[in-house]
């Protein structure tokens, strides 16, 4: 083989568009998407904070449902998205889905601390502890969020990229089979919690409050999917500069060989 | 007919691992050395945790021995994955032309025995240092079974998802114990009520306990050969 075909089979990567993968971070789009999940966040301070009537027995302390309820969904359907990447790239090697999934155990990491975080400052007055051993649910989603911090762990051990994709599936699988324990744990263990039933489907919620939680709901997937999108972009363009660093530390040797 | 002859070369062929692993263990006298006293240690160190109180760590018995197993597994499953990973075995492994996921059962049922093995050694330890009776030698049997099967494969398929990596006993335990947990739950009710602590039905989690082996056990068939060829 001349060096010259050689250089031909190293030749740059190009930063490709859509169909290659993103060539940049923001977008019109992401950015009106940014812009309306704030005013979102703005409309639903207002509401829980102003307009939603307290609890006859929780009192102000029921407000926090408005981030606990949408964050543990949210972090549910972050943890499938990379159930479903990670099941996708042992399937056909996309590096398109382990990327989708990389990012979305971030998103969904940081929303399931938010969960537990938010969960411990509800049950401190509703309660009166912040952590009960004996609930089913508040245990398994800690479980839950221990495990995908073990998938992040296993993503920066490092190593060619296909292996790292490889390791990482698998325990985003492993995690995604907690998913479903998580959510059903209050149904299963009924005797073992002291979470209630679903909020939205007992019919118990003031109009003004359902109405809330439902806008909630709707804004914290806006700002799931602006931060998924986001944090794509950035794991494909990282892989990009990556094949091309090694691109050009291959032409170099070459030429110094050459002369 | 030929589902039965792949299923007999199957069941050779994780035989065959399982008997190697074995044999390297025995060989080097690992379990001695480590395994064995390294469970005698938790229980002790448990006895000085409780602060001595003997009430409570007859109380505690079931939980203290699951969580025993668990810290033994971790030893067990890393000491798998060196023997694995040393003098390129992996990649002998592959090339053996052995089904992947025969070879995961092998490696799992290897890890299963030790435990069991250990567990066989701790129950008189319990009985002795904490003053524990079984109420229940079938269910206390099944539960250690169910439980070792279930750590075996649950450590078996992430030893392999670390295996090749400079920090893979740090990261093993960091994936193991959460995922384990299920486990230490469900094996902890289960000798609860085999060790006459906690009125459950035992035999209810044991079931739980065979649930979480046989999906890691499939999870693992599944992708043992993709781990083996790229990590």
């Amino acid at each position: 083989m001349t060096s010259e075909s050689a250089d031909a089979e190293v030749a740059e990567p190009r930063i490709t568009g859509y169909l290659g993968g993103p060539a940049r971070i923001s977008t019109r789009f992401t950015f009106w998407l940014g812009v309306s999940t704030l005013i979102g966040f703005a409309a639903v301070a207002a509401l829980g904070l102003l307009a939603a009537p307290a609890d006859d027995v929780q009192g102000d302390a029921v407000r926090i449902i408005f981030v606990h309820v949408p964050s543990a969904l949210g972090a549910y359907a972050a943890f499938a998205v990379t159930a479903a990447g990670s099941l996708m790239w042992l399937w056909r090697r996309s590096l398109w889905w382990d990327t989708a999934a990389h990012a979305a155990a971030e998103v969904g990491v940081l929303l399931c601390g938010l969960t537990l975080v938010t969960g411990m400052l509800w049950g401190r007055p509703t309660w009166g502890t912040y952590w009960e051993w004996g609930d089913v649910r508040l245990v398994t989603t800690l479980i839950l969020f221990l495990v995908m911090v073990g998938y992040l762990s296993v993503r920066a051990l490092g190593g060619d990229s296909a292996s790292v994709a490889t390791r990482a599936a698998v325990v985003g699988l492993i995690g995604a089979v907690n998913i479903p324990i998580v959510n059903r744990s209050v149904t299963w263990w009924a005797n073992r919690t002291l979470h209630q039933e679903s909020s939205l489907t007992d019919g118990k919620l003031e109009d003004l409050t359902l109405f809330t939680l439902v806008l909630a709901f709707v804004v914290c997937a806006m700002a799931i999917l602006w931060m998924m999108i986001h944090r794509f972009r950035v794991g494909w363009l990282e892989r990009q500069i990556s094949d091309r660093d090694l691109s050009e530390a291959l032409r170099a040797r070459r030429a110094e060989v050459r002369q | 007919m030929t589902f039965w002859r792949d299923l007999k070369f199957f069941v050779g062929d994780a035989a065959l691992v399982a008997s190697k692993d074995l044999r390297i263990e025995w060989r080097a006298r690992s379990a001695f050395g480590q395994s064995w006293p390294f469970a005698a240690l938790v229980l002790v160190l448990f006895g000085f945790a409780f602060d001595a109180n003997r009430p409570t760590l007859e109380l505690a018995t079931p939980g203290l021995l699951a969580m025993t197993m668990l810290f033994v597994a971790v030893v067990t499953v890393q000491r798998s994955v060196a023997v694995e990973s040393a003098d390129g075995a992996r990649r002998m492994l592959l090339l053996s032309g052995m089904a992947p996921a025969a070879a995961f059962a092998g490696k799992s049922a290897a890890v299963a025995v030790q435990l069991l093995i250990v567990l066989v050694l701790l129950i008189p330890g319990v009985a002795v240092l904490y003053g524990a009776s079984v109420e229940s030698v079938p269910l206390v049997a099944a539960t250690g079974v169910a439980a070792a099967l279930g750590l075996a494969t649950a450590g078996s398929l992430l030893g392999a998802v670390v295996a090749g990596v400079r920090t893979q006993q740090a990261v093993l335990s960091v994936l193991l114990l959460p995922v384990s947990a299920p486990v230490l739950v469900a094996a902890s009710r289960a000798f609860g009520d085999g060790f006459g602590t906690v009125a459950v039905n035992g035999w209810s989690w044991v079931g739980l306990l065979l649930a979480f082996a046989a999906v890691n056990a499939a999870l693992g068939a599944s992708v043992y050969g993709a781990l083996l060829e790229e990590t």
